[in-house]
């Protein structure tokens, strides 16, 4: 329980052997009363059996289906126990759990919380086309959700029970539909996002992608997604 | 004569090939009953190709034969498309399951840590 609300913390793990047992560990280190659900997504390592021995419930998917997959098993789950919150955190201990009860506290007046870098928190810093990416994408999400948002690709985020019913029925697998299309969807069926300042850390295991070609890539695809996010029904 | 024999065996050939398909059940009615439908109208053309210049003429096409050609990419298009679309299809329930069945084997962990449990208890 956070403030009263029953909580379920919802990380989606993709071989993440070496630190889904830090993560789930701090986060029932940090709180207590909240249950962790880590969703293996089709992983060839010991996630699943590190994290269930970590004390997390373990739900282990046949075949990888991407975070999205991933995710609408979380959501489901959490609809199907009567969660009243449903919280997304990455596997690789870039979210601080200790920023939760303020993203659960600002869900007494919106749907969702996005826990947002940049936003004056921490140091997270990125440049060339993938900054470019996340400004236009920042811009266009704005205005579509009409609230500030900076950091529209965080995958630390907090729902409702409204959305979560929502996502356990309709979440998008294909590329950043887990976080732009997910923002267009919600904003459109009329519920609120709201954005929360928090830090992120350095991940604890592997390695972000910092190529230039890579990062051009991103930034089509980001296009892509966007145009088709926001010309679907 | 030649190029009639070739086209019309072939025609033939891909029939046999379509009715042996659905004879041994490895191809579903619905895709059988759409490629007879395609063969009950290629056969005739194989053997008498001038049988759609009168129409080809009407459109203004040089011949009957660019015609049929022109009009056999166009279907396949759409059959490639139509593909696709079932390949999206059948993704999106493949997906469907494979999130029920991790789903399950959850519950099913759950109640068996449960049941150890009450064992432990009593014992």
């Amino acid at each position: 329980m956070v403030n009263g609300k029953r909580v379920l913390i919802i990380i989606p793990a993709l071989n993440e052997s070496g630190s889904i047992a830090d993560v789930v560990g701090e986060v029932r280190g940090e709180l207590p009363g909240v249950d962790v659900l880590v969703v293996d997504d089709g992983s060839t390592d010991r996630t699943a059996a590190v994290a269930a021995a970590a004390g997390a419930r373990v739900a282990k998917l046949p075949y990888n289906l991407g975070v999205g997959g991933a995710m609408r098993v979380g959501y489901r789950y959490a609809r199907d126990h009567d969660y009243d919150v449903a919280i997304q955190v990455d596997a690789d201990g870039q979210h601080d759990p200790r920023y939760v009860p303020k993203l659960v506290d600002l869900l007494d007046e919106t749907d969702l919380v996005i826990g947002a870098r940049f936003a004056g928190e921490g140091d997270y810093n990125v440049r060339g086309p993938r900054r470019w990416a996340m400004v236009m994408l920042s811009g266009v999400l704005s205005r579509v959700a009409h609230t500030k948002l900076t950091d529209t690709t965080s995958g630390f985020r907090a729902a409702n029970r409204r959305v979560i019913d929502m996502f356990a029925t309709w979440y998008p697998v294909e590329y950043l539909g887990d976080t732009v299309e997910t923002l267009v969807h919600t904003a459109r069926r009329g519920y609120t996002i709201r954005q929360v300042p928090v830090a992120m850390r350095k991940r604890m295991a592997g390695t972000p992608s910092h190529s230039p070609a890579k990062a051009m890539i991103y930034l089509g695809r980001a296009f892509a997604v966007l145009t088709l996010a926001l010309i679907r029904r | 004569m030649k190029l009639t024999l070739v086209t019309g065996l072939t025609g033939l050939i891909l029939l046999a090939t379509i009715v042996e398909l659905l004879r041994r059940r490895q191809l579903r009615e619905k895709y059988g009953m759409l490629w007879l439908g395609v063969l009950v109208i290629v056969i005739p053309l194989s053997l008498f190709p001038r049988l759609l210049d009168n129409v080809a003429e009407l459109l203004g096409v040089a011949s009957g034969v660019s015609l049929v050609l022109f009009l056999g990419i166009v279907f396949l298009l759409l059959v490639c498309v139509h593909l696709s679309w079932e390949v999206s299809h059948l993704e999106e329930e493949t997906r469907t399951l494979a999130e029920e069945f991790a789903l399950l084997r959850t519950e099913i962990d759950a109640d068996r840590a449960a049941r150890d449990e009450l064992v432990r208890n009593d014992g």
